[in-house]
């Protein structure tokens, strides 16, 4: 049977490496469509048909499924699920809006956060904020679920699929989108950057946060945050790193007055190296951390930069 | 307007989790249990609106064992003003399915006719995050996920929520199903004589069967590990070792 991989795109912008990432973690379950929706994807619809091991890309251009409003996506992805063995997508904040929505109109159980392909109706999952790893079976018809894609490596371009255009038209009246607030930054994406630089509530101010900012920029490394330093206006929500956050698996990960709690570790603890700069010794992130240095992190930080 | 809030039970944020040597699961014996921190937040914000006057009543609505009673005494100590626990399961490592909550939800909001269901973002035990999501499919409804700012004005609610991007705001139809961030709103603790006044409010006790909903698990759980560990990391002595292990050691910079 095939599998729908739902590819994230946000204004037109494909988020290629979550999306190669999701790939290679359906790529043994048969052969994979992606669907790329919304107004003004035809470029990443083009994008994802280059990558390897897509056989078909749809796209569904209309206007009414920009921006991923939920009710109109998930009906389109329900309405195109009858050939299909596993629906899946990276999770990414947009795909937990939509999925589970797409497995209830479905009758089935979503599964949540998968870490691993076992077999066809066998998946890991973390629960309880990564403190254990569960094994679930479905045996549900089709499998509706949510990649996490942090231990997956990225699927390569260089594959030409066909692209398929749907002319579904979208479903409406229930939504409709007003505004979209980021802040633009020439920094790598927290999810798929090299190196990430995250500060904590130990930063103790929005200014001081400029030292975080710094350092990662001198890395060309993502800046993160713990939940209290945004909480406290240090850093914006989706610097967030965490159980309810991002989760990131960088090959260097720099935990920077952040004490340790269970809920940031969760999205932080796969990295391939992680570094902590905490005054407290007995602070939990020692625990977790290949290299820890107790120094204050106002004298630590900027020699750290300049000596880099 | 009605406001019907989804309370769980789930193992206090601060325990520690240990996974049963034998892979069954979570130990959940004689382990601190709370009310799911967003379902707090859910709870406040439904106060917030009945205080300014946009809901009349507040339904905490719980599912689970007959100790999720208590979670229930919590929500009407805040400030519901009644409640409804559905017992779906003897043994508190009998986690129920978001869809089959789902199904109970709405079956509860057919009867009751809330204009509005305000849901936590996700269970930190399960950490599925898709509850909300299966009942406003369920229900035909709009949905409105992992919301920091809710306005609801007549017939129509303006959201924002938090995204992998940042912010987004978008206009939902009433009725709707709000699923609530963390940053939504500091909930507030229970006074005293609200906890006595909370003993006395009103708490009925249903099953699945009287909704006729099924809540047969369609995922099977085949084991539950304990997640690879770490090997203990070393502490260096100052900034230039630190860059020399990350130079020469990890191979990182
Ligand atoms: C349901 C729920 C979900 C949550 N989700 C998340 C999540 O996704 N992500 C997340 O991060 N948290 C999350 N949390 C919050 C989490 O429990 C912690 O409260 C939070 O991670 C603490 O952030 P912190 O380490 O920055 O702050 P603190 O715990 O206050 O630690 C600050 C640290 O800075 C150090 N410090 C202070 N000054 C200096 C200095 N000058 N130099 C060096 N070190 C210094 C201190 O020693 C301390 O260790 C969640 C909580 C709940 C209940
Ligand atoms: N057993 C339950 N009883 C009441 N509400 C629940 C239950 N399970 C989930 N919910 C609600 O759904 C939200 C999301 O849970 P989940 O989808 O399991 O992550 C929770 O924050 C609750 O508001």
């Amino acid at each position: 049977m095939a599998v729908l991989l739902i590819a994230d795109v946000t204004n037109g912008q494909l988020s290629t490496d979550a999306v190669a990432k999701a790939l290679t973690a359906v790529a043994g379950l048969g052969e994979v469509h992606v669907l790329v929706a919304g107004q003004g994807g035809d470029a990443a619809a083009a994008e994802a048909a280059t990558l390897t091991g897509v056989a078909k890309v749809l796209f569904a251009g209309d206007h009414g499924f920009c921006h991923t409003l939920a009710e109109p996506v998930a009906d389109l992805v329900v309405s195109l699920a009858g050939g299909y063995s596993h629906i899946a997508a990276p999770s990414t904040s947009d795909a937990k809006n939509v999925l589970p929505r797409v497995a209830a109109l479905l009758d089935v159980m979503v599964i949540s956060d998968v870490t691993a392909v076992i077999d066809a109706e066998t998946f890991e999952r973390p629960i309880y904020a990564g403190n254990a790893i569960q094994t679930v079976k479905s045996g549900d018809r089709v499998k509706v679920m949510t990649i996490r894609t942090a231990g997956f490596d990225a699927a390569a371009a260089g594959g030409s699929a066909p692209v398929e255009a749907l002319d579904t038209a979208a479903s409406g009246g229930l939504s409709t989108w007003v505004e979209d607030k980021s802040a633009k930054s020439d920094r790598p994406e927290l999810t798929s950057a090299g190196i990430v630089v995250s500060g904590g509530r130990g930063v103790g101010s929005e200014a001081d946060f400029e030292l975080i900012k710094k350092l990662a920029d001198k890395l060309g490394a993502a800046v993160g945050a713990s939940r209290a330093a945004v909480d406290s206006g240090f850093a914006p929500n989706d610097w967030q790193v965490g159980q309810t956050g991002k989760v990131v698996a960088p090959e260097l990960y720099i935990a920077i007055g952040i004490s340790g709690a269970i809920q940031h570790l969760a999205g932080m603890k796969d990295s391939k190296v992680i570094v902590a700069i905490n005054k407290d010794e007995e602070a939990p992130i020692f625990q977790v951390a290949d290299y820890g240095l107790v120094a204050d992190l106002f004298d630590a930080v900027p020699k750290l930069t300049d000596a880099l | 307007m009605k406001v019907l809030v989804p309370v769980k039970r789930v193992i206090d944020y601060n325990v520690k989790v240990r996974v049963k040597a034998d892979g069954s699961g979570v130990d959940l014996a004689n382990v601190k249990m709370s009310m799911n921190p967003f379902d707090e937040i859910a709870v406040e914000q439904a106060i917030r609106l009945k205080e300014a006057g946009k809901a009349e009543e507040i339904v905490a609505v719980s599912i689970g064992v007959k100790q999720n009673q208590e979670t229930l005494r919590t929500a009407l100590a805040m400030g519901a003003d009644r409640a409804i626990l559905i017992v779906a399961a003897e043994d508190v490592h009998n986690d129920i399915e978001p869809l089959a909550v789902a199904k109970l939800l709405k079956a509860v909001v057919d009867e009751e006719q809330p204009g509005l269901v305000l849901c936590g973002k996700q269970a930190i035990d399960n950490d599925m995050n898709a509850t909300g999501q299966m009942l406003g499919a369920l229900l035909g409804w709009s949905q409105a996920t992992f919301a920091s700012e809710v306005d609801i004005d007549g017939d129509s609610a303006v959201v924002t929520r938090e995204v992998d991007g940042g912010l987004q705001t978008i206009k939902v139809t009433m009725p709707t199903v709000i699923t609530v961030d963390l940053r939504l709103n500091e909930p507030r603790y229970a006074s005293l004589p609200n906890i006595m006044k909370a003993k006395k409010k009103q708490l009925d006790e249903k099953t699945p069967a009287d909704y006729g909903v099924d809540v047969t698990p369609r995922l099977t759980v085949q084991e539950t590990a304990e997640p690879a560990t770490r090997a203990a990391g070393v502490k260096v002595a100052d900034v230039a070792e630190l860059i020399a292990k990350l130079k020469d050691e990890a191979g990182v910079l």
